[in-house]
């Protein structure tokens, strides 16, 4: 049985009208936006499932750029993100598709840059402004977006576990959830922590030699 | 700790305490916070829902679709005309409700209460009892943790999303926790508490989601405003000293059964109900 508070029964305070639709898809496009580059010039959004069907009633267009943008779910000013987008010159795109098997509210945004390969996020609105993040640029992931999270890939080594989470306990943080695959020689882990992520715990984990991109993400409001 | 109703009541009996007390209790330990924060947090919730139930009475909010709107002015002002058939409490209420759901689908701001599409409910509730009393914020303040006290068992225990378990588990959860937050309001038993709970569920058992074109707009505004009806008048049957043959837990327990009962197409699909009328089809394809 799932424990409730007072606040995941009168809350979120958040732009209508959906939770799923709107407030979910306005903390997508944020989190993108905390980990992606920021200098992109373009965004696509591939929507699937009902985001693809019922987007532009229900806001979730608005939502979403106003994520990238880097607004909240309690944004007022999401109403108008596509002219803000315009006036800040970045382009907008949305394609209606299909991307197989995955939740009803899913969206897949590619952010395109000027002078670089573009870089992709997938995630979905999983209820009640709940979201969940499952590939950044062909990484499996998993994580919600709630706690501070660090994403590392390295090349999959005896002890690198280890290493990287006593750079983390050396400095008191506590490791909430920890996942970890692994593709050919390469792994990929997803640590949810307990602390805000400091410049200071990512410079020393890329100090590590098997360390080959490594990026923290901080928690988006509700 | 409390996940039922039944545990609820012994904890205020033995405790001596209003249910509010209680749900405080509860959330400053397990949300770790102080008795302060918790009181800014939740009056943030309470001006939002002050503004979202006043801003369409005097000014038409157009929803995003332009599919509905302007329905909480109408009925503002039809009240202002003093003939109204259900009296001025009940009008006002289902104004006030109309007004956060409009604002709701206009892309305004508002609290889930315990859903967007039920959000109009309990903010009408809370503001009609104090005006209807002379009652403070303080008093709404706790009417919003009595509420929330009563959504949290009903999540707990079975279910607040339509697609889950219809719209009686959105707006009549809704209901039913704006009545149990009327009756502390106006210094109601626990017991009554519960009985206003079980009444406004029993109310609405059954009640189907069908948005037409799948937006948060229309029956659902319309619900809002029966539902703010129900909860003032589930209140009145408990506050006149109605009791329920059947506990709040079971009504709970009743209510998750039926959701789950229902096909697939009566759950926020928009593939029934009202959604899959000829003109609900139609409307699909004017608006997507």
């Amino acid at each position: 049985m799932k424990n409730y508070g007072v606040f995941d029964i009168l809350g979120p305070v958040m732009i209508g009208p959906s939770s799923s639709h709107t407030a979910g898809a306005a903390r997508l496009g944020k989190i993108g936006q905390e980990i992606v580059d920021g200098n992109f010039y373009k965004v696509t959004f591939y929507l699937h499932g009902s985001f693809a069907k019922t987007y532009k009633g229900h806001g979730t267009n608005r939502a979403l750029v106003a994520g990238v943008l880097g607004m909240d779910p309690s944004d007022e000013r999401i109403k108008d993100s596509l002219n803000i987008a315009k006036e800040k010159g970045i382009d907008i795109e949305f394609v209606e598709t299909d991307l197989g098997y995955e939740h009803p509210n899913t969206v897949k945004m590619i952010f395109h840059y000027k002078n670089k390969d573009d870089y992709y996020i997938i995630g979905s609105s999983i209820g009640g402004g709940n979201i969940l993040i499952t590939n950044i640029n062909g990484n499996k992931v998993e994580f919600s977006g709630d706690y501070p999270t660090i994403l590392i890939k390295y090349k999959d080594q005896k002890g690198s576990i280890s290493r990287i989470s006593s750079i983390l306990s050396d400095r008191n943080i506590n490791i909430a959830t920890m996942k970890v695959s692994r593709e050919g020689k390469i792994a990929t882990m997803v640590m949810e922590i307990d602390n805000p992520i400091e410049d200071e715990i990512i410079g020393l984990i890329t100090l590590l030699d098997e360390v080959i991109y490594i990026t923290g993400i901080n928690p988006i409001e509700r | 700790m409390f996940n039922k109703g039944t545990e609820l009541l012994n904890l205020c009996k033995k405790q001596n305490k209003k249910i509010y007390e209680i749900v405080i209790e509860k959330e400053m330990n397990d949300a770790n916070i102080s008795y302060e924060e918790l009181m800014d947090k939740m009056t943030l919730v309470l001006d939002t829902m002050i503004n979202s139930s006043n801003s369409a009475l005097d000014k038409e909010i157009i929803s995003i679709s332009r599919l509905t709107g302007g329905n909480a002015k109408k009925m503002e002002n039809y009240k202002n005309q003093n003939k109204t058939i259900s009296g001025d409490l009940i009008t006002s209420a289902m104004a006030r409700a109309l007004s956060t759901s409009e604002v709701n689908a206009s892309m305004g701001r508002i609290v889930a209460a315990p859903t967007a599409g039920a959000s109009g409910i309990l903010p009408s509730a809370l503001i009609t009892t104090k005006e209807r009393f002379n009652l403070s914020d303080e008093d709404m303040i706790h009417g919003l943790f009595t509420a929330a006290g009563i959504g949290e068992i009903v999540a707990k225990n079975a279910t607040i999303s339509g697609a889950e378990g219809g719209c009686q588990a959105e707006c009549g959860v809704a209901s039913s926790m704006a009545a149990a937050a009327i009756i502390e309001m106006v210094g109601g038993d626990v017991e009554a508490s519960l009985n206003a709970a079980s009444f406004a569920l029993i109310n609405i058992l059954g009640l189907v989601c069908d948005p037409v074109s799948g937006l948060v707009e229309f029956p659902c505004a319309l619900r809002n405003a029966s539902g703010v009806a129900n909860a003032l008048i589930s209140a009145d049957l408990a506050m006149a000293g109605i009791k329920s043959l059947i506990p709040f837990d079971e009504v709970v327990d009743a209510m998750y059964k039926v959701g789950k009962a229902m096909p697939e197409t009566l759950r926020e699909t928009a593939l029934g109900g009202v959604a899959a009328t000829p003109t609900g089809e139609k409307l699909k394809k004017g608006t997507l």
